[in-house]
């Protein structure tokens, strides 16, 4: 047993330890920690497999952004968590038969049916140098695959104006003004410039004052 | 005993038998049942780079990227959508949500 062996079995048992309190933790805020602790371990058997940019990616996405997308919402919500529990281990009996009989069929035919124990070493072409994980993942990503990644950041896009979109709250009592108005505005809507003389001739002399005088 | 390319397979098939477990207990609490699809997302990616390393395939890897990217958008979707039915409802619990009589 080499010590690849050894890391991929620490690894796992740490991951799958996290996954199983992920979904019985009490307090949700101890499950999403225990969730990044498990994209961790995750992160970490793919270095073993030597995808070193997805692991990367995996931290870095999933434990930077997401993760923490999760542990902001969860602190936000006040969550009563009795009610949430209620009936928890009422399912776990057929929960748990239900998982077993899952992992242990499945594991029974895949540790059977997949010897696979040697990565096939990459034919490299005579006179160029083997690339790197990232490189060969870009080069693949922006040649054959550019109409898809196009399309993941126009997914990307959407999912944000509709996460905006959704969360959007506006205040009743604040004020604000239209720029588009704003900005249309003339100078004639606001000011009307009326023309009139500079000076005014004095009013005819009433008719009485004149019987005065007499 | 090396490691083989069933080693990662199961760890990928307990992974996801551990999400199935985790939304059978959590049936009422829609936060932890985001969290164990992600476990499940996560457990499909492991089989993929497994698959991509073992086969000498870097397609595999460049799946796994698109996965990243939509499931990142769907949790980002996923919470906006919680945090609108906390705001409206005051409650998390999967059995309120019944207004559209389904």
């Amino acid at each position: 047993m080499d010590v690849k062996t050894g890391f991929f079995y620490l690894f796992s048992v740490v991951l799958l330890f996290s996954a199983f309190r992920v979904v019985t933790a009490r307090n949700p805020v101890h499950a999403v920690l225990f969730l990044m602790l498990a994209f961790s371990q995750a992160s970490a058997v793919w270095l073993l497999l030597n995808a070193e940019f997805l692991a990367i990616t995996l931290v870095l996405v999933y434990l930077g952004a997401v993760m923490v997308l999760f542990l902001f919402v969860v602190m936000m919500l006040d969550i009563n968590v009795d009610t949430l529990r209620q009936g928890f281990w009422k399912n776990f009996p057929l929960a748990a038969t239900l998982g077993a009989v899952v992992a242990f069929e499945m594991t029974a035919v895949l540790m059977s049916g997949f010897r696979l124990s040697q990565a096939p070493v990459v034919a490299v072409a005579a006179g160029t140098a083997p690339v790197s994980n990232s490189k060969a993942l870009g080069i693949l990503l922006y040649t054959e695959y550019l109409m898809p990644i196009q399309i993941a950041a126009a997914i990307l896009l959407v999912a944000m104006v509709a996460a905006i979109a959704l969360t959007l709250r506006h205040r009743k009592d604040s004020k604000a003004i239209n720029p588009s108005i704003q900005v249309r505005v003339r100078a004639a809507d606001r000011l009307q410039v009326v023309k009139m003389a500079a000076t005014q001739a004095a009013p005819a002399p009433a008719p009485a004052a004149a019987e005065e005088n007499k | 005993m090396s490691l083989t390319l069933g080693h990662y397979l199961s760890l990928g098939a307990m992974l996801f038998a551990l999400a199935v477990i985790g939304i059978f207990l959590n049936r009422k609490n829609l936060i932890v049942l985001l969290m164990a699809i992600e476990l499940m997302l996560l457990a499909v990616n492991m089989n993929f780079v497994a698959f991509s390393h073992y086969l000498g395939d870097m397609h595999g890897q460049v799946f796994v990227f698109f996965i990243l990217t939509v499931a990142a958008a769907e949790s980002a979707i996923g919470l906006a959508i919680l945090v609108l039915l906390f705001r409206n409802k005051n409650s998390i619990d999967v059995q309120d949500l019944n207004t559209l009589k389904g």
